[in-house]
């Protein structure tokens, strides 16, 4: 525990004054260790597994937005042949949701439906034809309830509310507000002199990963349940599954097979795991079910749209003196993560610049949609895209360089941020140079023909946070090795590798410590039954926390290792050197064994080899309630620089490239950090530019294909020039940040501000469609106001 | 995975086979070329045939060949990349090859055949969506329902033509020879269509389409092909405008013709392009007062409905952009018009 005391930034045997960091692995490009696998198609997803005696399951959805369930009548399916197994709501009655706070899920509705999509009835049957012709056959009878698709009519109407509360009738849609204010925020703004407050929208995404959700679940006749999910969250679904199902969780074995793309999107415990759980105990046969894409739409958890209307105060030399921001959520038909978000929405602005005083008020509202959840760059993309494009409209007010306006407000290092999150390394002065000269920001900035422009954007995000979701106090990450006597190191970790790399950054880390080749090391993880409990694949919390925990134990190892050798040597450990496979004495060279020699003098002298190792964050966060949340024991950096290319008569915008400056503490392999900052950009300008999860008017999602849900293609996508700083952060394994979802943030911000500076229009709603940059183009044509929404008060002061 | 309903292939290896198969399955029975169009449709119950008869055992309905009166003939089964990829399309009809090549994306092009995007479904966004979507909709007037969600209280379905390749057929005067137990008909392919979105093809059940014939060209023929999507692959057209100009020895227009494409049922003809564009000479005055006065014609006429996906308003102001870019570009030779 607390194993973050134990180690620095640097390689095991560095000493002082020693040239070079030391390393032999960390900070080369390596292959990902499941690659070639994925490449060549080997790789097995949870949707590639048949079991013997396998059925297939389907579920039937509601085809209302709102509605009470009068009766179920299951008869007709159940009587078809093929059937195996039919389960409706009020067999699974426990409500669940990740949040421990807000269960307000059931696996299959109970007594109502609160979107179009939401879950009724699933069907187990030898194959899927004849569970979806069953799922066909149950009829349901629905008494429709008046529905509301935005926050604003779900305020006006708190009743019937989407989740009936008795209790609190009262609070009739309303999922949670939070209001917090730090440092005098009326005595900030009367400080400033330019005062600007604007509206600026989010409209709503999804992640769209490649692989659908799937699950496969296995009830042997002694009472074990096996389920395969797709999931990136291992051990809570483990959870939900103990506590819906009421089995002891000892009983329950949970697997993350090879998993094709996540992106927040399999964070929560599903319908599909109880079901096929469920349906496999009822039918005694093992039970599968992958979502058609139409599905994963309907699954979503995708980011909230939200409506943020910002004021910020500054002196004319660019010092902020006050934030304040009102922010209404629109959160969808469940909670989902949505307490987090709503808190996340405001937490998490207060850097990379210093806020003398900031104010937020969140509501997050439920409508009859898709429930909201978490999206890489959870809850704090949106308000970084209005803060960032209100920052450009201040530099403009003031005359000031953008990147010289965020310089002078930088929050620093070592420091604590205005809402008390601890902030340790800060690469962002690095991030901001990087971008800037990279782009030739000083030279072409202002100076490009009109049509072509630059924009920046900055922002700041955590790596993991000390809220583990569920109350407790034991480890956050928890990894174990096992010794072969091949030489080969096992490790077994409860982190879920969802193509971000966490295997890879496993291994790379217990080869650098044991001195052994990277293939010398293969990785377990995600199988509650091998592997010690990780808290999962969320808030960017596995490089930092596994890969601390991973340092713990391979040093615990290697101290074995070390001290068997310097037992057989007869010489002082700090002259043991391992090492490229090899293990020798520092000064004579002619003492050396394979590692796999060590590792049998070791076994010979401490038994059979392993080790364990643990990580936990340190105490953290402000005093205040919801102040754990979003801190954070490191943050990382961003800047990004967008070049585009506007067509003022078709209002189209290129993106033609992007720089992002990335600050992930340490690269432990720059080519996965490479990969994760370009997808990261990748995904914030395809925010910007074309995605939108639209709900029609009648509650129907709009377009739930890859055909009609417009991701951008290889011909859309920019150049993007992966710039990565390493500023060393004292806590990180070997001074590693976070780097998979910090790089979105600038991206959308960025784009509107390179807008402004190629036509001169601020473009404050998303995405930013042809149709609103000619609309707002004519209105600059009338002199109206640039946006269309509201017009832009700004207040000038003294 | 969305599942593709049971239902009989056949593989015929001759087209009076395939004739005879397609008589005997009746109603029940379709006609599947490259597939890209109709089994997703399929897939979404769209249709729901008891045999399909597939065509692409049938080489006599593949490839490109030129007769000597300078008629191109190109197989109904000729894949799209192969259109688009002819040096002898892109030689004779420039605007074909481009169309073609700006169909769908790499893969799609692959498997998708001229054949099957000239006769391709009309599209909505209240109608390309699952059964189940549908059902939870309501249905809607072209399949399954009786009432249309794009125009309120309308009677006659508005889905869209969105097959790039059909203005740029009609602006080169292409025939198409179409097979049926009855014998072969040839017809101009601007009487194909119906202005009616439900079915907008003068096509019966039993029919076949074999080839389609473009004529020889002007000596001065231009051509090119805009096109309006949001990604620069993959989607159908949001807006289409084929163009034609047929220079005489002087370089001024002698004939001209414009037909856009992804506003309605059927393609749309802006008819003032000959009577506007003759005589004028692209780079003079002249002539571009006259291609203003087209591009104001054709917003006058080209009025997109809120049928396929994205903004209807949007979509008509695009309507004098791409028709003033996709003459240049005929002008110039650099076709075709497309963002990326």
């Amino acid at each position: 525990m607390a194993a973050r005391d134990q180690h620095g930034k640097t390689a095991p045997w560095q000493r002082d004054g020693q040239k070079g960091d030391g390393f032999q692995v960390v900070g080369s490009a390596q292959r990902k260790i499941d690659g070639i696998a994925k490449a060549t198609g080997q790789a097995v997803y949870t949707d590639d597994i048949q079991l013997p005696g396998m059925l297939h399951a389907k579920i039937l959805r509601s085809p209302h937005a709102h509605a009470r369930i009068v009766s179920i009548d299951t008869s007709k399916a159940e009587a078809l042949p093929g059937v195996h197994g039919v389960l409706v709501g009020a067999e699974l009655p426990i409500k669940y949701g990740v949040i421990p706070w807000t269960p307000d899920e059931n696996v299959l509705a109970v007594d109502k439906v609160r979107f179009i999509g939401d879950e009724v009835a699933a069907v187990a049957a030898i194959d899927e034809d004849t569970a979806n012709a069953a799922a066909r056959l149950i009829e349901v009878e629905y008494e429709v309830l008046p529905h509301y698709f935005t926050p604003e009519e779900a305020l006006a109407n708190p009743s019937p509310a989407i989740h009936e509360n008795p209790k609190r009738p009262e609070r009739g849609n309303l999922s949670k507000h939070v209001e917090l204010e730090f440092g005098d925020v009326d005595g900030g703004f009367e400080q400033a002199d330019v005062i600007l407050e604007n509206d600026y929208e989010f409209h709503g995404t999804t992640h769209a990963p490649i692989e659908p959700h799937c699950a496969v679940a296995q009830y042997s006749p002694d009472g074990l349940l096996t389920v395969w999910s797709a999931t990136q969250i291992t051990h809570y679904v483990h959870r939900a599954l103990a506590r819906v199902l009421e089995l002891e969780p000892a009983r329950i074995r949970v697997i993350q097979p090879c998993l094709g793309g996540a992106f927040g999107g399999k964070s929560d415990p599903f319908a599909l795991e109880f079901c096929v759980a469920k349906l496999a105990m009822k039918t005694g046969r093992p039970v599968k079910m992958l979502w058609t894409r139409e599905e994963v739409f309907y699954a979503h958890r995708g980011r909230h749209p939200m409506q943020l209307h910002y004021r910020t105060g500054a002196k004319t030399d660019g010092t902020v003196t006050a934030v304040d921001a009102k922010i209404l959520i629109d959160g969808g038909s469940y909670s989902s993560f949505g307490l987090v978000t709503t808190y996340y929405s405001g937490q998490l602005l207060t850097g990379p610049y210093e806020f003398p005083s900031y104010r937020f008020d969140s509501t997050r509202v439920f409508t009859n949609k898709p429930p909201c959840g978490p999206k890489r760059g959870h809850g704090s993309v949106q308000p970084r895209f209005a803060f960032e494009v209100q920052l450009d409209e201040v530099a403009e007010r003031i005359a000031m360089d953008p990147i010289e306006l965020r310089r002078k407000n930088w929050l620093g290092e070592s420091t604590k941020t205005v809402n008390g999150q601890r902030i340790t390394s800060n690469g962002f002065m690095e991030c901001l140079e990087e971008v800037e000269r990279r782009s030739d920001w000083k030279n072409r900035r202002g100076k490009l023909p009109r049509g072509r422009g630059l924009g920046v954007a900055g922002s700041m995000y955590i790596s993991g946070t000390n809220y583990p979701i569920y109350p407790n106090k034991m480890p956050q990450a928890g990894i174990q090795l096992k010794v072969d006597r091949s030489g080969l190191v096992m490790a077994f970790t409860g982190g879920n590798d969802i193509g971000q790399g966490s295997n890879s950054v496993v291994r790379t880390i217990v080869a650098e410590e044991l001195g052994l080749h990277p293939q010398d090391v293969r990785v377990i993880a995600a199988d509650t039954d091998l592997c010690p409990v990780d808290l999962g694949a969320y808030s960017s919390r596995v490089t930092f926390m596994v890969g601390n925990a991973t340092i713990d134990a391979a040093r615990k190892l290697r101290k074995l290792v070390v001290s068997a050798v310097a037992k057989a040597w007869e010489v002082p450990e700090k002259r043991i050197f391992m090492g490229q496979g090899q293990v020798f004495d520092l000064k004579d060279r002619t003492k050396v064994l394979s590692t796999t020699e060590a590792f049998h003098l070791a076994e010979e002298q401490y038994d059979t080899l392993g080790s364990t190792g643990s990580y936990n964050t340190p105490t953290l966060g402000g005093d205040y309630r919801g102040g754990t949340i979003g801190a954070s024991p490191a943050y990382s950096f961003t800047a990004h620089v967008v070049e585009v290319d506007v067509d003022e008569e078709t209002g189209k915008i290129e993106v033609t490239d992007c720089w992002i400056a990335h600050d992930c503490g340490r690269a432990l392999n720059p080519m996965l950090v490479a990969g994760q900052m370009e997808g990261s950009a990748y995904m914030g300008i395809a925010e910007a530019w074309f995605e939108s999860h639209d709900i029609n008017r009648f509650g129907l999602h709009a377009g739930p294909s890859l055909l009609d849900y417009r991701l951008p293609t290889a011909v859309d996508t920019p150049e993007l020039h992966a710039l990565i700083v390493e500023s060393l952060d004292p806590e990180g394994p070997y001074g590693a940040k976070e780097a998979g979802e910090g790089p979105l943030h600038p991206s959308l911000p960025a784009i509107s501000n390179a807008v402004f500076d190629a036509v001169g229009i601020r473009l404050r709603e998303l995405p930013f469609t042809p149709g609103k940059v000619l609309k707002a183009l004519r209105e600059q044509r009338e002199g109206a106001p640039t946006d269309s929404s509201t017009p832009a008060p700004v207040e000038v002061r003294r | 995975m969305l599942r593709m309903p049971k239902f009989e292939v056949q593989n015929p290896t001759s087209l009076s086979e395939a004739l005879k198969l397609l008589a005997e399955g009746g109603e029940q029975a379709l006609v599947v070329a490259g597939g890209t169009d109709l089994l997703p449709n399929i897939k979404h119950e769209l249709f729901t045939p008891d045999t399909v008869i597939s065509l692409q055992a049938i080489a006599e309905l593949r490839g490109i060949r030129v007769e000597d009166d300078g008629t191109l003939i190109i197989g109904a089964l000729t894949a799209l990349q192969t259109v688009a990829e002819s040096s002898q399309v892109q030689e004779r009809a420039p605007a074909l090859a481009q169309a073609a090549s700006l169909i769908a994306g790499p893969q799609l092009r692959r498997m998708g055949t001229l054949g099957g995007n000239v006769l391709l479904d009309t599209r909505c966004q209240w109608y390309n969506q699952t059964y189940f979507w549908r059902e939870a909709l309501g249905f809607c007037l072209k399949k399954d329902g009786s009432v249309c969600h794009v125009v309120e209280k309308g009677s006659r379905c508005v889905a869209a033509a969105s097959n790039d390749s059909a203005p740029v057929l009609m602006t080169l005067g292409a025939t198409l020879e179409i097979h049926s137990p009855r014998g072969v008909r040839e017809i101009l392919i601007d009487d194909l269509w119906r202005n009616d979105g439900a079915m907008n093809k003068d096509l019966a059940g039993d029919e076949i389409l074999a080839a389609i014939r473009v004529p020889a060209q002007a000596a001065g023929h231009k051509g090119a092909y805009g096109k309006l999507r949001d990604r620069g692959s993959i989607d159908f057209p949001l807006l289409g405008i084929a163009v034609r100009l047929d220079l005489d020895e002087s370089g001024a227009v002698a004939d001209a013709d414009v037909v856009s494409v992804a506003l309605q049922a059927q393609p749309v003809r802006v008819k003032q392009a000959a009577e506007l564009l003759a005589g004028k000479r692209p780079g003079t005055e002249a002539f571009d007062e006259a291609l203003e006065a087209l591009a104001q014609a054709a917003y006058k006429r080209c009025r997109p409905m809120p049928n396929i996906p994205g903004d209807h308003d949007y979509r008509r102001e695009m309507v004098p952009v791409y028709l003033r870019r996709t003459v240049r570009a005929a002008v110039d030779g650099s076709g075709p018009v497309h963002h990326v």
